[in-house]
Formats: C-alpha cells, structure tokens, sequence
C-alpha cells in the first residue's frame, strides 16, 4: 500500500509508523494483560479482528479522501444501513446476487452525489448537508425495508465477510481481499494521479486550488459520489455480516470511520491523511473492541478505552507536527 | 496595440457601485503600477480581470481581441496570472505540485513527478533560495520562500500578463530586490505587469506609468517619473494631504511608566531594555522577524519571556505576568493581525470596544447594554468610525475602521500603556491620518504609547523617540531628531549596533 501523505521522504515514514507503534502497542498490551497470549496471538484471533474489521475499514477509504479534501461525511452510518436494505430486498426480489450488490454500491453513490450536490450547489456546509441526508437515509431504509429487518435467502454474498470463509485457502473472507484490494486502488489513485493531487489541493487551500483553474465543486461531487460507493460496498458488507437487511444498524458507524482516519493521522481541517493510516487506525479500533471482549471487559469499558485512544491519538499528532 | 485595454469598466453590488468607470491600457513590456486607497476598487478590478467576477458594463480586449473570462481558469488560459496579497498557496503540497496546479503535467491521468519537479526547477532557477527544493511541502517553508513559490506559479503558467497584488507585503528586502530583478527579466522578455501597492516608494522604484484609482474610477495615469508622490497622494485621497501627521507639540516628558530591563524573550528577542514615560510615543523599528513583535508580545504576556524586568508605573511585575494581569495593570495591546487576534469579526463594534472594559458598563458582572451602547456611540463619534450601529458586526466596516475599533479598545480600558504593532497595516490613507491624530492626542493626554511599524515615514512623523530592533536586539533609545532613515535602516541590517 502506497502512503499518501504529500511530504516526500523521512517524515512522512514518520507519519505512518506514528499509528502503526500505536496498533503495535496495544497489541503488545492485551497480549501481556491476558491469560492466554498465544490464544490472543492466534491466527484464529487475527482473522475474527479483520472480519470485524471490514464494515469500518470501507468506509474508512471513502472517508479519507473526504477528510483530506477538507470535508466530512457523516451520512455514513445510515447510507450502510440503506444499502445493507437495498442488498437484501433485491435478493430477496429475485435479483442476482451481483446486481444486488451493483444497486446497493450504486445506491452509495447516488447519496454521495447527492450530498455533493447539497455541498456545492446549495453551499451547505458538509457537517450540515450530510447531518441532513443522515436523517434521509435512514429514514429511507426504514421506509423501504417496512420498518422491519429484511431477510434473505443464503447466496454468495452472505460468505462475504465472514469469519471463517470456504475454501480455507483464503485465510479471510473474500470482502477483507476486496477492501485490501481497494485501500491499495485508491491509495494509488491519491498518490500517483492528477485527481488525487488535486484532492490534496482542495483540501489544502480550496481558494487557492480555485484561482488556479481547478473545477473545485465538480471535484467534489466526484470526492462525495466515489467514496458513496465505497460506502455502499460497506452496505453489503453489513448485510452480509448480519445475513439479514436491518434499517436500524449501524447508527453511530460514522464517528468509528472518522475515528479511524484521525487516528490514521488524517486531519479534519483538511490537506492531511493517508489510506495506510486510516486502515491501521481502523484496525486498531477493531484490535481494542476483540481485546476488551477477550478480557471479558464490559462494553462501556471498551466505549471509554477507545474515547481516549482517539483524543491521545490527535494530541501526540499535534505535540509532533509543533515541534520544528 | 495594446496588450490589454479596458473601457469603461462597471461593477456594482446591489446597491453599492464598486467600479464607475475603470479605463486604461497596459503596453508589452511596461509594469503599470495601480494605486488608490482600500476600497477604490483595486480588488473589484482584478477579480473581473482574473475572471473571478463579470463587469456589468465596459469593454476588456486582450491583443485586441475581447476578453472576458468568465472562471479564473480561462483568464489564465488566455495568459492572465494574478499573484495574490495573501498568499494562496497549498501548504501539504510540494513546490513544484503547488508551482504547477491546475496544469499538472500527467499521462493517462498520473501526475508526472519527475517531468513536475523538472519545470519547476526551471522557473526556480532564478531565485537564490537554496530551501526552495521542488520536492519540499510549501507549508514548511518561510513566508518569503513561500511568496517566491506564489510568483514561480504565475511565472510558469507562461502568462502574458501577471497581476500582482501587494506582493512585497511578506518580503524581506533581499527578496524584494530579487523580486524587483524578475520583474525587469519578465518585462524585457514583453510581458506586461500590473503592480498594486501601498508603498509610494516601492511603486516608483519598479513602476513605468501609474493609474490612480478612486471610488472605483480611473482619475488619474500617466509616466511615474513625471509625477510626485504629491500628487499621487492628492489623487488617491481626492484632496491635497499637506499634512498627514499631526502638527507636533513639546510636550514635557512626565513619568516613567514603562521600565524595561534586559528582557529576554526566547527564541528571538535576546536583549532589550527601554523606559517610557507618560506623554512619549516611542517607535520601535527594524525589519520583519527582527522581534519586534515578539518584544511587545512579551510585554503583554502572549508570548513566553525567560528573563528580565518588567517595572510598570514603579511597580516590579512577575514578567511572566497573562494578559488579564496586564490589563489589570493598565497595558494595552494592539495586535498587527487584525482579523486573526486584534477583533472578534462576528461580533458587534460595541462588544469588540468594550470587551477589555466590561466593567465601566457591566457594574455587577451584568452586562448594561444601554451604559455599552451609549459608551460605543461615544467612541464611533469621537474616533470617527463609519459604523451606523453600535450593534453591527465589525466584520462589515472597512479595514480602515475596524483598526480605529480595535485602537478604541485600548482607549475604553484607558490604559497607561498601549503598545500598538503596525497600527495602521492595511488602512486607508484617510483612516491612517486619524489613527495619527487619535495616537497623538492619546500621548497628549499623559498616555505612554509603544508603536512598532514598518513604514518608516510614519515613525518620523509621529514619535518622539525611537529604537531599532536588530536580530533579536534592541538598540539604544534616542531622540527621534537624532536619527536618520538611513540610519535606522542600517541599524536594522546590521547587528553589531
């Protein structure tokens, strides 16, 4: 996976090894708090936390390039909640396990779009437009889905995301090869494209990226729709998980997504931000959730731990870029 | 023919018409110098001509053709580039990605590094900066590096005409001079440029031929060198300045209410020690990063001091002593970054006259609205401040009256002390002849004030005493009579003093 971040060379190493010592660390931690490190340190154990991985890992791509462009998204959670619906209502409606996933990936997009559209158009800031199309979109999966979870017939994408995916071969579910697949795509795209620069550029100094002839607002619209579609593969990946299309899940999923891009190092004023990190932050949280239930924690003390970890996080980030 | 001509250019804002008739014509090869004061529509007219805004009248041709870009993209597709007064750089980008925004060079949609960093190390090239390596993120670079970057951009885009606004406004001397070379290398190879500055001396220094613009009206152009700075200024101001400073008064020296001793304020500011006494205005000059505005920060507590002595009004302080302590104290501070520190832009003229001296108008720690509204009008009144309410927000008067706010602060708090850095940066040239006047009778009336500036004609004209601050030294305090421009300049380079 390519870093991102634009500063050539030493430091932005720097950068990214920042949130890798820290997923080291809590590794190393759990590891010496529980009776069983090589039960903990099993690949058993590695493969539960990268399933649990995937829903948040997704939407993390999506949202890193939003954040580095110097907007947010918090629709997320309910644009998951939407396309997990519309995934399972078309399967269930005697689509094609693939067209099913096609519509709920398009369906993303289509908030995406609309949220740019929102952002540039009605120049709604983007913690207001998509406060908004939060309410939308979950109140359209409600209404589709008939207020009631939507189940489903067994098909291939029930085996996205699980735990333990056949053939064994795989070592992980095919969506965790999916979303590795795609952290590298658009990593690339941010890194080595003209596109991805320009992303920085917005994000950077949107004034400036406009004065030099940049179509800012097409590119957003462009930013919000692409990672509206990586949120709709997340979409899937939920309904998988829960082998059912639940119009109530995944309420609060935006703040883990932004959680794992600010711990990534991604800054939320914009111009900062590598997939690298974003996955690491992303599996970090995962990492704290699977270890305080190893521990047999109760849930508050895992909400507590991972509140602190994002604010510890963004502080040493900030201690580390004032020092000269 | 021309390079550029415009015919009378028109612009209005709803009601408010910020450009009735703007005409000139820029030549090949010519820097044509556009001067008047903030607010004649200087902005108005290089937003319209980067495409930025459409006229509503008028007539641009560009070689003769028309011209009338209608996105900042086509204006610099048709070879128009404006360098901007703030900086409007990238700071996550590298120099060479920020140098070739917008024009990225790429195959199949890949941005091409290499062939990146090669162009802009050609533009580069003729500047002597060795940390402008194209590789490096702007953000990490100083302000004058960061401005060459700026200049590098418009240099690159292989513009015809290059726009500049205020571009020394972040320079050093050094950079000034390499910024004045480049301007004479891009006018010999024919381009032409249009150069807006404050700075009379600067414009004659670089300038060819001069336009003066005045409530959004061309009034005036021709050859710089067959005009005086007289002139100019009656142009700009539309009447004869004879007398920008307040006349000066011998005024008898009272007490000391400032003693500094040894101040050390790291990393800058390494030594200085000074008195000032009720009554005294003291300059403080030297140039940009020399600590000048590190001292003052120090005094008022924004800033962290090592060592020294702080003596206010005979009284020993801690010089470790916050803001809130100083004010107590009767300091005042006026901040050089107006919009960033000095006011709270939302909020009203009267919150941000009397928010260092709530207690004259909040006798129980409730706020009085009546007492602070009938105070603000006193001020609006008394400094001359456009502002139609003592409710509206600060953020809609113009620069030059948001400072005069931001100098009635200190005057509501009635401190002994004002310490005011670069009081008049950015002000018109009518608001800065009040700020003088306001300063000087604030001196008249037993007031010790401390003024940094970088416009050395105002520390002239205004202050009875004067110290160069030099590499983070302050040099001794003498008599403004005892001192020369060109002694103060040469006190600033030189640090042995």
């Amino acid at each position: 996976m390519a870093e991102t971040t634009t500063s050539s060379g030493s430091r932005s190493w720097l950068a990214t090894l920042g949130p890798f010592i820290g997923l080291l660390a809590v590794i190393g931690v759990f590891a010496l708090l529980t009776d069983t490190p090589d039960q903990y340190l099993s690949v058993r154990n590695f493969r539960i936390v990268v399933a649990q991985t995937v829903i948040v890992a997704l939407g993390a791509i999506g949202m890193t390039m939003i954040i580095v462009s110097g907007g947010i998204d918090l629709s997320v959670g309910s644009v998951i909640a939407l396309t997990g619906v519309v995934t399972a209502i078309a399967i269930r409606d005697g689509a094609s396990p693939l067209m099913a996933v096609v519509y709920s990936v398009l369906a993303g997009g289509l908030v995406g779009v609309l949220n740019g559209l929102l952002i540039t158009r009605l120049r709604v800031i983007p913690f207001i437009a998509t406060l908004g199309t939060l309410g939308m979109a979950r109140g359209v999966a409600k209404w589709i889905a008939g207020q009631q979870t939507v189940n489903v017939p067994p098909t291939w994408v029930n085996e996205m995301a699980v735990t333990f995916p056949q053939p064994e071969w795989l070592i992980v579910a095919p969506g965790v090869w999916l979303s590795v697949a795609l952290a590298v795509l658009v990593a690339l795209v941010l890194r080595y494209t003209v596109f991805g620069r320009r992303v920085f550029a917005i994000g950077s100094n949107e004034a400036a990226a406009r004065a030099c002839g940049i179509a800012v607002d097409r590119l957003k619209i462009w930013i919000y729709g692409l990672a509206g579609l990586l949120f709709g593969l997340s979409g899937v990946m939920q309904m998988s998980r829960l082998r059912q299309g639940d119009p109530t899940v995944a309420i609060g999923t935006e703040l883990d997504i932004i959680a794992a891009v600010v711990i990534g190092g991604g800054s939320l004023s914009g111009g900062v931000g590598t997939i690298l990190g974003s996955m690491i932050g992303a599996t970090i949280m995962a990492v704290l959730r699977n270890g305080s239930q190893q521990m047999g924690w109760p849930n508050y003390i895992q909400e507590i731990i991972i509140g602190a970890i994002i604010v510890i996080a963004v502080a040493v980030d900030g201690w580390r870029s004032r020092r000269p | 023919m021309s390079l550029l001509r415009l015919d009378g250019i028109r612009k209005r804002f709803g009601p408010t018409v910020a450009l009735d008739g703007v005409s000139f014509a820029l030549e090949p090869g010519q820097v044509h110098a556009l001067i008047g004061e903030n607010g004649a529509g200087k902005s108005t007219l290089m937003n319209i001509l980067v495409g930025a805004l459409q006229p509503d009248e008028g007539e641009m041709r560009l070689s003769g053709q028309r011209y009338r870009p209608a996105s900042p993209h086509e204006a610099s597709q048709r070879g128009v580039a404006l360098i901007h007064q703030e900086l409007s750089l990238c700071p996550h980008l590298t120099v060479a990605e920020n140098i070739l925004l917008g024009r990225e060079p790429s195959k199949a949609g890949f941005f091409r590094r290499s062939e990146a960093e090669k162009l802009a190390l050609d533009v580069l090239g003729s500047f002597s900066h060795p940390e402008l390596r194209p590789d490096r993120p702007v953000g990490a670079l100083p302000i004058a590096a960061q401005q060459v970057v700026e200049i590098c951009r418009a240099v690159a885009s292989h513009a015809r005409i290059v726009l500049m606004d205020e571009p020394t406004s972040s320079l050093q001397r050094d950079d000034v001079e390499h910024l004045f070379a480049l301007i004479r290398r891009l006018r010999s190879e024919g381009i032409g440029l249009i150069y807006i500055s404050h700075f009379l001396e600067e414009v004659r220094a670089i300038a060819d031929v001069f336009t003066v613009l005045r409530d959004g009206r061309s009034v005036a152009d021709g050859p710089l060198t067959a005009t005086s700075n007289e002139a100019l200024v009656a142009h700009m101001v539309g009447r004869s300045v004879d007398q920008l400073f307040p006349e000066r008064h011998d005024r008898a020296p009272g007490d000391v209410v400032l003693d500094v001793r040894d101040l050390v304020a790291p990393p800058v500011v390494k030594q200085a020690s000074f008195t000032l006494r009720r009554g005294e205005i003291l300059g403080l000059a030297g140039l940009m990063g020399s600590g000048r505005s590190e001292l003052v920060r120090g005094l008022f507590g924004l800033a962290p001091v090592a060592s020294g002595v702080v003596r206010i009004a005979g009284a020993d302080t801690l010089i470790r002593d916050m803001p809130a302590a100083r004010i107590r104290q009767r300091v005042g501070y006026l901040s050089e970054d107006r919009k960033g520190e000095g006011l709270a832009l939302p909020m009203s003229v009267a919150d941000n006259l009397t928010i260092t001296g709530y207690r004259s108008c909040a006798p129980r720690g409730w706020l009085h609205l009546s007492t602070q509204r009938a105070q603000t009008r006193r001020w609006i009144t008394d400094l001359g401040i456009k502002a139609h309410d003592p409710d509206q927000p600060v953020r809609t008067l113009s620069g030059g009256n948001q400072q005069k706010v931001a100098l009635g602060r200190l005057l509501h708090q009635d401190a002994d002390v004002l310490l005011l850095d670069e009081p008049t940066r950015g002000v018109d040239i009518g608001s800065k002849a009040q700020i003088y006047d306001v300063i000087a009778a604030t001196a008249a009336q037993g007031k010790a004030i401390l003024m940094v500036s970088s416009y050395l004609p105002e520390l002239f004209g205004l202050c009875d005493q004067l110290a160069v601050m030099s590499r983070g030294r302050l040099s001794p305090v003498r008599p403004i009579a005892d001192w020369t421009p060109e002694g103060v300049l040469h006190t600033a380079i030189d640090a042995n003093v």
